[in-house]
């Protein structure tokens, strides 16, 4: 049965990814993206991957996607319609997409995988720990870098949305 | 009851499709169980609303106006479905499902008691999380495809609430997980067999406790934090333009969501379905009485929080959450790790 599951999310992903590149209407296009997102956690669940699962619905779909709404929100009115692009350029873009899948397909059916034959499922008991284990096959440098790189991207986030100050020290008016 | 229909469907049908038949069954059970709750919260808050405003409130339609809610969500069904010509019309029709769904699949993980629990994630508290950040995709969607300012304007206040709020919820559960050291909900019950977690955390659990409670209300959009339909200045808000069957939607999922922010905290603080100092630990299935009465009593809190503080403005709104609430959690989960660390919890 599992199989048939998969076979149904993958064709309801390539369906949407399709839908979300050639619609014009710009919030419809974020909207069929948000559904191959909610579909790869599908897939997460599939694999009995429930943590990847549900950070990809937080992260993905309840966070990048939300702000992804609200910038259209600001931008984009009702009734406006996206360009279509030149003939020339489609065809340029959709060969540089097609020898994409091709790299994609030939890496993927070159490699051999090996079926597990009974599949345990990850708890976030062993994410953890291995997250934070300096033993090797540990992940606290990378876990540590990343954090300090978040750390950075607030701060930096929060001077630009500060604004310069004037000469005298005065605000902007805009603040 | 639930072991012969379990054991009569394997009986009769190939086992693959005994499986899908009875996950179809658990699901319209759930389904019908909580539309008609649903329609049963929306009563209890006109009587609330009533009680606190020295009136009778609903009267007339079954015993004591019983009915009235059931009559409104047929007098709704009937109702004509009207939508504005230069809507979005695709995203219009689809914004209230967005809602409803995200709302009913957050309800499968609550353990009702020992056995009843229709879905045993190892993430549980997680998974609420994450299924709660997809439902203001609905309300955002509904706002823009309306094509109304008021409704936009709406749904951008609640976004802008659904994102701040949400930290606090995960945060003030994350200073719980620290006690129960698992994420899922029948670990965390089972924790609690040594006394609820808000007795177990004491001081920050009980801080955790407030900030989830206000957060949980600035979640489901309800007063104080209702800016989403502040009749005086939006009319209806998100809703405006929905009519019939796709209000009565957004009306349920708002119930919904007020019985998972209340569930959630009973099986969280409260102890789920354990019954206070185990008097009725010889007789499991009064468990589900216990989960409901807690979690009703959460609800009535909230309903209290409604009719007894004003509306805030939208700028007092985001103070409150990244100037008070965010800072205090911080440090209240650094309390609560060094409490968990020193052994200083309070066990029966």
């Amino acid at each position: 049965m599992e199989r048939y599951i998969f076979y149904i999310v993958a064709f309801i992903m390539i369906v949407f990814a399709i839908a979300s590149v050639s619609s014009r209407k710009m919030l419809r296009s974020v909207v069929y993206l948000l559904f191959v997102l909610m579909g790869i956690a599908g897939i997460f669940f599939l694999i009995d991957y429930n943590f990847l699962a549900a950070i990809q619905l937080t992260v993905y779909a309840g966070g990048i996607i939300v702000l992804m709404i609200f910038s259209v929100l600001l931008v984009h009115h009702i009734e406006m319609e996206l360009e279509v692009a030149k003939i020339s350029k489609q065809l340029i873009t959709g060969l540089i997409c097609l020898a994409g899948l091709g790299v994609f397909l030939t890496t993927i059916y070159s490699h051999e995988f090996t079926v597990v034959e009974n599949s345990i499922s990850t708890t976030t008991t062993d994410i953890g720990t291995k997250m934070l284990s300096y033993e090797a096959g540990g992940f606290i440098l990378p876990f540590e870098v990343i954090s300090v790189l978040l750390l950075a991207a607030m701060i930096g986030a929060i001077i630009i949305a500060k604004g310069e100050k004037l000469e005298d020290g005065r605000q902007e008016t805009e603040d | 009851m639930i072991e012969t229909i379990h054991n009569w469907l394997y009986s009769t049908m190939p086992q693959g499709v005994a499986s899908i038949v009875e996950m179809i069954l658990i699901a319209l059970a759930y389904l019908g169980f909580f539309a008609i709750a649903g329609l049963f919260l929306v009563l209890m808050e006109r009587k609330v609303a009533a009680w606190f405003q020295l009136r009778i409130g609903p009267n007339r339609v079954g015993f004591y106006g019983s009915l009235q809610t059931m009559a409104d969500a047929l007098k709704l069904l009937s109702k004509e479905l009207t939508g504005t010509a230069k809507a979005d019309k695709f995203l219009y029709n689809l914004a209230p499902y967005f809602v409803i769904i995200s709302a009913l699949m957050g309800l499968a993980v609550f353990p009702f008691t020992k056995d009843i629990q229709a879905f045993d994630i190892n993430i549980g508290i997680f998974f609420l999380i994450a299924i709660s950040s997809i439902g203001v995709i609905g309300i955002l969607l509904g706002g823009w495809a309306s094509n109304n300012k008021f409704a936009l304007i709406g749904a951008m206040r609640s976004g802008v609430q659904a994102i701040s709020y949400e930290l606090s919820i995960g945060l003030s559960l994350l200073t719980m997980i620290l006690i129960t050291g698992s994420l899922q909900l029948s670990e965390i019950v089972e924790v609690q067999k040594n006394g609820w977690l808000i007795i177990q955390g004491h001081i920050p659990a009980i801080i955790a406790f407030m900030i989830y409670m206000i957060a949980g209300t600035a979640e489901t959009n309800r007063a104080p934090f209702d800016m989403v339909e502040a009749e005086s200045e939006l009319g209806a808000g998100f809703h405006t333009e929905y009519s019939g069957m796709k209000f009565a939607y957004f009306f349920l999922a708002e119930f919904i969501n007020m019985f998972i922010i209340a569930a959630i905290a009973t099986t969280v603080f409260f102890g789920a379905w354990l019954s206070p100092f185990g008097i009725t630990e010889s007789i499991p299935w009064l468990g589900v009485f216990w989960f409901l009465g807690k979690t009703l009593v959460l609800i009535f809190l909230m309903m209290w929080f409604r009719w007894t503080f004003p509306r805030l403005r939208i700028d007092q709104l985001l103070t409150l959450e990244w100037k008070y609430l965010l800072p205090i959690n911080l440090v209240n989960i650094v309390i609560m790790a060094l409490i968990v660390w020193l052994n200083l919890t309070i066990k029966f």
